[in-house]
């Protein structure tokens, strides 16, 4: 009997040999990692340009061993659309917030979708403004509290939670629009193709790809990481309903 | 012989810009500046450039910022309303180190105020704008002709000192036609390379990180330092000004813009009329030309700032004449609605002159 031993995990090249800053249970690492196997998966770390945005994964160019350019608060899919029409040969990514994408940036994120600009957005949505200390987001649940709903959303006079990934799937410009969730090895690896099939749409120059990934923030939502890690499933999963609401080229 | 063209000061620009190697424009309509968008849309393509009407200032001030730090000569304009918006994006490329150039055909505000001319963006111009405490080169262009140059030059300058480049125009000399002669651009040989762009790492083992965030102990106040260096270079290497007939001057006339083209007139009819004035005119807003003004005005001892606002650039004219230099004002506040004629301004300075 050979006694070889066969490597089957690794560290993604793309990722930087680093500790993350990131919460116990957090789950922008994992996210993180995924997007870095997309990268490795079609070998395109050296010809990848990240666009980080502000928040809790604001220190994208930390993590990922890729050229980064940071934009203001919600304008990453503008600056991405100025990398991408420099560079229209360059695979270039945004990684945003819900805060990000949903509040200050949900014009950048509209047009850049209905242009049709050629780049995978990843977008993390957990339910409140991470970074600045768990306030409410365009994504909060109803009666969830966080500390500028402390008594919990009041969809009557805070609005109600934007499901994004379906909002984005209507506009022309939109190819690839699907909802994923990080909750369990399971969904992690749906997780994990979805990503990919978003960075496999830049490889093919098919247009823009949308990925939200529903993640835990249990430093804000004041739990521990199991418990968090549940509410992904319990309360999260059943509002923002996992599958893909557009996949324009079936052929990949 | 160079063609003599009959152009609007915004085509001008437009021209300059696509003289220069600009090849990426993002903008969004507004008066009075939508000649330069409407240019480039129809000549860009042409030569394998981009265009993008954005979906606000917002986008395209940040297309800019992502364009720039991709290693292209970029560019975008607007009006004062929408150079407001553009401001959290020039902060962003001001911290990041980005060139581009941002053109402010400039209308009276504040609000929605009106499309007449005015010069009341001064400040916002010259003192930052946005947050932080930085600085931009900052090019006052006062005929059609200058448009076009000093388009090119705001490029090369911008380039050169890794920081954003702010023409400052208005109204009047956007929309006015007259002659310009375009000069062919031929690149300064010693304009540095972009080592600092993002372009994917292929070939390279260090990866490129475009960013304004520095939150590691000291390393921001290091940053701003960096910066502030940075600006007193340009106000001992690149500051212009023109003078006119300052050497026997008893009053100094300080106007900048299209204000500077009706003083240059009036100061000429003062003269004819047998005072001793002269005109003093910044072309280059920020870095101010402190020393030249200061110089002239050591053995003049009056000074008469004009502008078309309630007064602005008078404080950075106050800071840099000689001491006992005493500073007068003549402006109007925005609203105004037509341009002063050089009979008034001639009599204002004959006024100041005698009192
Ligand atoms: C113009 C502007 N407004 C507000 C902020 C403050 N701010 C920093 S991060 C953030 C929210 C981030 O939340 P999210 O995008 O959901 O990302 P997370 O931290 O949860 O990963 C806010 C509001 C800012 N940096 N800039
Ligand atoms: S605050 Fe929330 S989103 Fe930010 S690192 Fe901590 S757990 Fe993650």
């Amino acid at each position: 009997m050979t006694t070889a031993l066969q490597k089957v995990f690794d560290r993604p090249v793309s990722l930087k040999d680093v500790q993350t800053h990131f919460c116990p249970g957090c789950q922008h690492g994992t996210i993180h990692r995924l997007v870095a196997e997309a990268l490795d998966h079609f070998a395109v770390q050296e010809r990848t340009i990240g666009v980080a945005s502000v928040g809790c994964s604001v220190f994208l160019y930390g993590y990922f061993d890729v050229d980064v350019v940071e934009a203001p608060h919600g304008r990453a899919p503008a600056v991405a659309t100025g990398v991408k029409r420099v560079h229209p040969d360059k695979i270039v990514f945004t990684y945003q917030g819900d805060g990000d994408l949903a509040a200050i940036g949900t014009s950048e994120i509209i047009h850049a979708a209905n242009r049709g600009e050629g780049m995978t957005v990843i977008f993390v949505n957990n339910t409140t403004y991470g970074m600045t200390g768990g306030q409410m987001a365009p994504t909060t649940l109803p009666q969830q509290k966080t500390s500028t709903s402390p008594s919990g959303r009041n969809v009557q006079t805070d609005g109600y939670p934007i499901r994004m990934a379906e909002l984005l799937a209507v506009l022309d410009g939109t190819a690839y629009s699907t909802r994923v969730a990080v909750n369990s090895p399971k969904n992690v690896l749906q997780a994990g193709k979805a990503i990919r099939r978003a960075f496999q749409y830049q490889v093919e120059s098919q247009g823009f790809a949308f990925v939200e990934v529903l993640s835990a923030c249990p430093t804000n939502w004041g739990m521990n990481p199991l418990k968090a890690n549940e509410r992904v499933g319990s309360e999260m999963i059943p509002y923002f309903q996992l599958g893909t609401f557009k996949d324009v080229e079936k052929t990949f | 012989m160079q063609k003599r063209l009959f152009v609007k000061g915004n085509e001008a620009v437009a021209m300059g810009a696509v003289e220069a190697g600009c090849r990426y424009y993002f903008g969004y309509p507004i008066t009075p500046q939508s000649d330069i968008p409407e240019y480039m849309s129809r000549e860009l393509p042409k030569v394998g450039g981009t265009f993008i009407q954005a979906e606000s200032e917002i986008a395209s001030i940040n297309m800019l910022l992502g364009a720039s730090a991709s290693g292209a000569r970029a560019m975008t304009s607007s009006s004062s309303p929408g150079i407001s918006l553009k401001q959290e994006g020039i902060s962003y490329m001001a911290g990041s180190e980005l060139p581009g150039l941002i053109v402010n055909i400039s209308r009276s505000g504040p609000g929605l105020g009106g499309i007449d001319a005015s010069q009341a963006d001064y400040f916002q111009a010259v003192k930052g704008g946005g947050h932080g405490g930085y600085r931009l080169i900052v090019l006052a262009p006062y005929s059609v002709q200058e448009m076009y140059d000093l388009t090119i030059l705001a490029f090369d300058l911008s380039d050169r000192y890794r920081i954003p480049a702010m023409l400052l125009g208005d109204s009047v000399i956007g929309q006015m036609k007259e002659a310009l002669i375009p000069h062919p651009y031929h690149p300064p040989a010693d304009l540095p390379a972009k080592p600092w762009a993002v372009t994917g790492k292929l070939g390279r083992s260090d990866q490129r990180i475009v960013k304004s965030l520095y939150l590691g102990d000291g390393e921001l106040e290091a940053h701003n330092w960096r910066l502030h260096e940075k600006y007193r270079l340009l106000g001992e290497q690149e500051v212009r000004s023109e003078a006119v007939d300052v050497e026997d001057a008893a009053l100094i006339v300080t106007a900048f813009g299209s204000t500077a083209r009706i003083a240059r007139t009036a100061v000429r009819m003062a003269r004819e009329a047998g005072l001793r004035v002269g005109l003093f005119r910044p072309i280059t807003l920020y870095p101010f030309p402190e020393a030249a003004l200061r110089q002239m005005t050591e053995g003049c001892k009056k000074v008469l700032c004009i502008e078309l606002n309630a007064g602005q650039m008078v404080e950075d004219v106050r800071l840099s004449v000689a001491r006992d230099a005493e500073v007068r004002f003549y402006g109007r506040p925005p609203g105004a609605g037509s341009l002063p004629t050089p009979e008034e301004l001639c009599a204002q300075i004959r006024k100041h002159y005698e009192a």
